[in-house]
């Protein structure tokens, strides 16, 4: 069951639309801001939405940053597209993985962090790159990477 | 040399507040365009200046206005659409466009919807901009308060609201029509043109969408005129300055604003200083990932629309991509093929199943496991099945522009890989990753 809060908010984003569908995305961050990740209330909210849940399912699906299973605490987001493939980002990634323990797209055992690869974020002059939640961190090196995961344990 | 896009940004790297960006001038082409100028003459102005579109594709901008239907022929509501999607690696122009000044993105947002005669605008912001959306939502909010968004904008008559859209990571819907279909709370995918957007597009109605950086341009084009930012271009045919950007193993990478059709060696070596101590430069991707490799032998060429193709490449975003002498080029073109087949939608089947399979061939050959005729399949794919008219929009020619220029430039080194068995870089194996 959707919370009151929750409703509360996809409400307010339906009313700021133009048809309710359009805000079928900020609903969905909506739930995922709450629960961490999209779980089968997205029945819910496609009927706030007037939408089947399946429509609704096949936009979660779709982007990158929604997540229908659960993740970490913290989601961190790291590039392997050209420029931070050229500037060294195969040895951090695997750095990264191997300091944590986990292989792409799994979650530590502590439920403390999932990585995932991301199309290029647009950070290219920072290369290589990688975000923790919403935080970018740039011109990343092996020692960087353990600095900023201790901020986060 | 003048800078009108980015030559007002402050020093600090902050945003220009809108009370600093009118002392410098911000929204005298806004108040121009409404008190002094007809919709139609706005359009007219624009074509003049020779502006072309900066997202990618380079299609003059007034021919893109020239065909919505305006004045009687108009149909209400219309919208217009700002792309702020910025996801082609190695592409981040717009990002410093909008942290360093919201302001003269939004003018240029009232400025384009007045001569498209639009009543709602959208910005089609991607998820990663977060401090870009921070800036944006109070810049908007600065501009609704002062009346330069909403009912009867500084008291023209023309009413405009602007809703900020931001994304949730996919780089597919920077694509014009799988944009509309985002924006309209569907799964993005794109569609068939015609009909064009400017007579079926969002919510089925009139629709032009113009990148971020094009829009930049618009407020200062009506202030200044078409003559003055024909001027400041290098080239013949197109107008205005462009943000250029190097990222790679460069001494100091980062983005410029520089004359239209500046030459590519000034923006590396100079501007970027040239490769980091101990690297060599060995080719570059000159507008993002979608375009074809450029070699030494090419660092004259000017980096405009019209110029590029001549060196065999396109502008792009001009945002260039710079490949030194100690990366492996296959490992770097598994990087490239695994992006896109990450990104394809899957809703055209040669991109969906071809991408994927291009992936593996090219991880098979980085990996020491590829044959010869490896190297036909690649070849096949890249001039064939996925090049352009097999799909319904770009990205899978997108993909095979640097693929079938790497099997030109560097056949050598993969044909090393398949001989040997191994990478000659050492490389490790990349199996993990796609």
């Amino acid at each position: 069951m959707l919370t009151e809060e929750e409703r509360k908010k996809i409400r307010d984003a339906i009313a700021g639309s133009r048809g309710k569908r359009e805000a079928a995305l900020d609903a969905l961050k909506i739930v995922q801001d709450h629960r961490g990740w999209i779980s089968d209330e997205l029945k819910d909210v496609a009927d706030m939405l007037e939408m089947t849940p399946v429509e609704l399912d096949s936009i979660a699906t779709f982007y990158d940053q929604i997540f229908r299973k659960p993740v970490g605490k913290h989601v961190i987001t790291i590039c392997d597209s050209a420029s931070c493939w050229v500037t060294g980002s195969v040895d951090l990634i695997d750095h990264l993985l191997s300091s944590l323990g986990v292989a792409l797209a799994e979650t530590t055992a502590d439920g403390q962090f999932t990585v995932l690869t991301a199309a290029c974020l647009g950070a290219c002059e920072q290369a290589p790159a990688m975000m923790v939640d919403d935080h970018l961190y740039g011109d990343l090196t092996a020692p960087k990477i353990d600095e900023i995961l201790k901020r986060y344990r | 040399m003048e800078k009108p896009l980015t030559g007002r940004f402050r020093k600090d790297g902050d945003a220009l507040t809108l009370s600093e960006y009118r002392e410098a001038g911000g929204y005298a082409g806004l108040a121009k365009a409404l008190g002094e100028m007809s919709p139609e003459d706005v359009v007219t102005t624009v074509k003049a200046s020779g502006l072309r579109g900066r997202g990618g594709a380079g299609f003059p901008t007034g021919d893109k206005w020239e065909f919505m239907p305006r004045g009687a022929k108009a149909r209400r509501p219309a919208y217009f659409i700002c792309n702020a999607d910025e996801m082609e690696p190695g592409t981040f122009k717009d990002r410093v466009l909008i942290e360093g000044d919201p302001h003269q993105l939004i003018e240029g947002i009232v400025i384009s919807s007045y001569a498209l005669e639009a009543d709602h605008a959208y910005i089609f912001l991607r998820y990663e901009y977060h401090e870009a959306g921070r800036r944006l939502e109070k810049a908007i909010r600065e501009a609704y308060a002062d009346n330069l968004l909403g009912a009867n904008i500084l008291g023209s008559g023309f009413d405009l609201d602007l809703h900020l859209h931001r994304s949730a990571g996919r780089y597919m819907c920077g694509e014009e029509t799988t944009m509309i279909a985002a924006l309209e709370g569907k799964r993005p995918f794109p569609r068939i043109k015609p009909p064009h957007t400017q007579h079926c597009g969002v919510w089925g109605r009139s629709s032009v969408t113009n990148n971020t950086e094009t829009i930049c341009n618009v407020p200062h084009i009506v202030d200044r005129g078409a003559g003055w930012f024909r001027d400041l271009s290098h080239s013949e045919e197109e107008g205005g300055t462009k943000v250029y950007a190097v990222s790679g193993r460069v001494k100091r990478p980062g983005a410029w604003e520089l004359p239209m059709g500046t030459p590519l060696r000034e923006i590396v070596m100079d501007r970027a200083g040239g490769m980091q101590d101990g690297y060599n430069f060995r080719a570059a991707l000159p507008g993002g990932s979608s375009t074809e490799f450029l070699l030494e032998k090419h660092l004259d060429v000017r980096m405009d629309f019209g110029s590029v193709p001549g060196a065999g490449s396109r502008l792009g975003t001009g945002c260039v991509i710079v490949v030194d002498d100690r990366i492996c080029p296959v490992g770097l073109i598994f990087s490239l093929m695994s992006f896109y087949a990450r990104e394809s939608c899957g809703w055209c089947t040669p991109c969906r199943e071809g991408l994927p399979w291009i992936t593996r061939i090219v991880a098979a050959i980085h990996n020491g496991k590829g044959e010869a005729r490896d190297m036909e399949v690649l070849r096949e794919y890249s001039r064939e099945h996925l090049w352009i008219g097999r799909t319904f929009c770009l990205l899978a020619p997108g993909a095979m522009e640097p693929l079938r220029s790497a099997l030109r430039y560097f056949e050598d080194d993969f044909m090393s890989h398949i001989n040997s068995k191994r990478c000659p870089w050492n490389e490790r194996n990349v199996d993990h990753l796609y």
